[in-house]
């Protein structure tokens, strides 16, 4: 049991990793824009589109690609921000970001179902299947890769946030947009840049998920917005730190369930949630510290 | 100025996704005006697909599939010298969205005859709405054995299966193990299942073969369909080393998913049966890596190279259509199209498209035929006639190996060869 246990953790740990890389992005947006990016999951997708595209046709390594494709979809979440995003004001603009953002999901969708098909994709390169022997458990290499490119990139938006001019800026929008453009902030610029930066990180997140082992193809988006949306509420939305600990959390509650009954944990995954938001309603760590100064 | 100027782009945006969902929503047609001459309404098919969504690749391939038959009946002359026109709508892998559907192919358009969606789980759904308004529902990928139990298919008898019930499927992998000598027969094994009607009343009835036979359990669980559940079920059974796999799976992505946790774990089972998945040509080699296909194992009735001169025109046929190879042909493409012929042979029989004499005549114990083989319905509309076989990947071919000594067969390939990593 002992044994089973240990391996139900790691296998939480490095899947938390993956999971952390989708949700940041999403997360980082509704704490700078109170945008709910009902399109993340399909944006993930994307990215993995867009490093299969890479690997497949111009045989360029995973992780190489991401050269491409980060800063690629940080020009389309930039576009996406100016024709879809900054256009919704007024009251009901968190409400209203949920329809155009569906509507962004839907498009982007149809656009890869015409380049690409309806048929299963994978990512392949001989780490993706190739695995560690650590502490008696084969751990595989993608995960362990995605895990640390997981907490450097926290790392980094940390560090943008709270160590650059820039990031005094972001964070003067998420907690003031009034104020920050009477403070002289370019409130457009910053939202732009921050929902490509968002949707930037989303390409390292869509590579990770795509060389995971789970096939993908256009549709796939959808099956996992609703458990990146429970991280970010889990973690406390807007905590980019927070993102990391939640999905960590999350997917090792998840393993570690499913020794036992495999169809009770995404009961449990669910469960979980509810019962924090129940002890602590602005979640793990909570929006205000994510704002905080 | 600018409030008036973000409720105007407010809706506007409201709009665009509104036309975008509409436009996703719309429906298809095919046939009819190809190649006729006839003055005479066409025969309306009516049918929900599922471009998009959970199911949208085994669901494109039968749209395919559909498309195929209609084209060939029409190039041939029709139906009773009318034309065939099919008239299908999207579903986005959903059963309220297939409800929908057939509501509206019955009620407003008016189809003639209703041929199924894919998938048990959609299949299942649409028959209450079918069975209501008193048509036949003649569909080849909804063999769940809570299809053919559901209410109103208990009630009206208006179902047909042209496929394989799905219940046996796998048992003749099971009762191949079991009669293995001692010596040679795996000591254990593991049954992960999807959490799905299709996923595992097969491996059920595999694991109660190869139980009495003395082969220990170690894992028997069903697992949520949800992605980032498999990896754990996955390793879980590559934590118990069982001699032997057999997988609840639905699709290629649950089935390639395990392989690659199994390879990631340096766990190779003796011998690998999926319910689901290898069975998709070169969707599934393409996803798993034709080395690593080697050795996997699917119950099916029906393959590309079958010596079936029905199924090998078809097989021609599609590959001119849509281009690619024979192997490239999955088992949907047949599924559907079967369906198309058992519906033709009904029509052609009952001089028409009554969907009671259609009823009536599909249920006289009538033997038809389909690119699958042959088809005869019991009284819940399973079609009895077709065997279950067990089809292997060897060295890039999809061989039948099992029942020993069926026509084609060859040798089973054991212990399954190690992974190749991609």
């Amino acid at each position: 049991m002992g044994t089973e246990l240990t391996r139900a953790v790691f296998n939480g740990v490095l899947g938390g990793g993956v999971y952390a890389l989708m949700a940041v992005g999403l997360t980082l947006i509704f704490g700078v824009l109170d945008i709910i990016n009902i399109a993340q999951g399909v944006m993930v997708i994307l990215g993995a589109y867009l490093s299969y595209a890479l690997s497949v046709h111009l045989h360029i390594d995973l992780f190489a690609g991401l050269l491409v494709t980060v800063p690629a979809m940080f020009v389309i979440g930039v576009a996406i921000q100016w024709a879809f995003i900054r256009p919704l004001r007024g009251s009901d603009r968190t409400s209203m970001s949920l329809l155009a953002s569906y509507a962004v999901a839907i498009i982007i969708e149809g656009v890869l179902y015409l380049l690409f098909g309806a048929n299963f994709v994978t990512l392949n390169a001989s780490y993706v299947t190739h695995s560690v022997y650590l502490l008696g458990f084969y751990l595989p290499d993608i995960e362990i890769y995605g895990f640390v490119m997981a907490v450097v990139l926290v790392a980094a938006i940390y560090a943008l946030l709270y160590r650059t001019r820039f990031g005094k800026s972001i964070r003067a929008t998420m907690q003031d947009r009034t104020a920050a453009m009477l403070v002289g902030i370019d409130v457009n610029r910053v939202s732009a840049l921050t929902y490509g930066i968002g949707v930037a990180v989303t390409a390292a997140g869509g590579m990770v998920f795509g060389a995971s082992g789970i096939p993908f193809n256009p549709n796939s988006g959808y099956d996992l917005i609703s458990r990146l949306l429970a991280l970010i509420i889990l973690a406390g939305l807007g905590s980019i730190g927070g993102a990391l600990a939640a999905a960590v959390f999350m997917l090792t509650v998840e393993s570690v369930v499913d020794i036992w009954q495999p169809t009770w944990a995404v009961l449990v995954f669910y469960a979980a949630l509810v019962i924090v938001l129940l002890v602590k309603p602005t979640g793990l760590f909570g929006r205000q510290a994510a704002r905080a100064q | 100025m600018r409030s008036h100027r973000a409720r105007f782009l407010s809706v506007g945006i409201t709009m665009a996704a509104t036309a975008t969902m509409l436009a996703a929503c719309s429906s298809g047609s095919s046939g009819g005006s190809s190649n006729s001459s006839s003055t005479k309404s066409p025969i309306l098919i009516g049918a929900s697909i599922s471009t998009s969504g959970d199911f949208s690749a085994d669901g494109q391939a039968f749209l395919r599939g559909y498309q195929l038959w209609v084209h060939d009946v029409n190039a041939s002359g029709g139906l009773l010298g009318r034309q065939v026109k099919l008239d299908w709508l999207p579903d986005n892998s959903t059963p309220n969205q297939v409800n929908a559907n057939y509501t509206k192919l019955i009620s407003v358009d008016h189809v003639d005859l209703t041929f199924g969606p894919f998938s048990s789980a959609l299949t299942g759904p649409a028959e209450t709405v079918i069975a209501r308004n008193g048509y036949a529902f003649i569909e080849g990928a909804g063999g769940s054995p809570a299809v053919f139990s559901s209410p109103g298919n208990i009630a009206d008898h208006n179902l047909f299966d042209v496929s394989l019930p799905i219940e046996d499927t796998l048992a003749p992998i099971a009762k191949y193990l079991a009669a293995l000598p001692a010596g040679q027969r795996p000591k254990t094994a593991a049954y992960p299942m999807a959490d799905d009607i299709f996923g595992y009343p097969p491996v059920q009835v595999a694991q109660g073969i190869m139980s009495k036979a003395g082969i220990k359990t170690v894992y028997s669980h069903i697992f949520p369909e949800e992605p980032a559940d498999y990896a754990p079920a996955a390793d879980n059974v590559a934590a118990t080393h069982a001699d032997v796999v057999v997988l609840g799976s639905t699709d290629v992505p649950t089935v390639a998913a395990f392989m690659k946790a199994f390879e990631q774990q340096h766990y190779v089972p003796k011998y690998f049966a999926a319910a689901a998945g290898p069975d998709q040509g070169t969707d599934f080699t393409s996803a798993v890596g034709v080395g690593n296909a080697n050795g996997m194992m699917v119950p099916n009735g029906w393959y590309p190279s079958s010596s079936n001169p029905a199924s090998q025109k078809m097989v021609a046929e599609y590959v001119a259509k849509y281009g690619g190879d024979a192997s490239g042909v999955n088992a949907d493409i047949a599924e559907a199209y079967s369906v198309g012929q058992v519906a033709a042979q009904a029509i052609v029989a009952t001089k028409g498209t009554d969907n009671a004499k259609v009823i009536q005549y599909l249920h006289s114990g009538v033997t038809l035929s389909s690119v699958q083989g042959p088809v005869t319905f019991d009284s819940l509309g399973r079609n009895g006639d077709l065997t279950a076989y067990m089809f292997q990947w060897q060295n890039g071919q999809f061989v039948q190996v099992l029942p020993v000594g069926a026509p084609g067969t060859v040798k089973l390939l054991a212990p399954k060869p190690a992974w190749t990593n991609g």
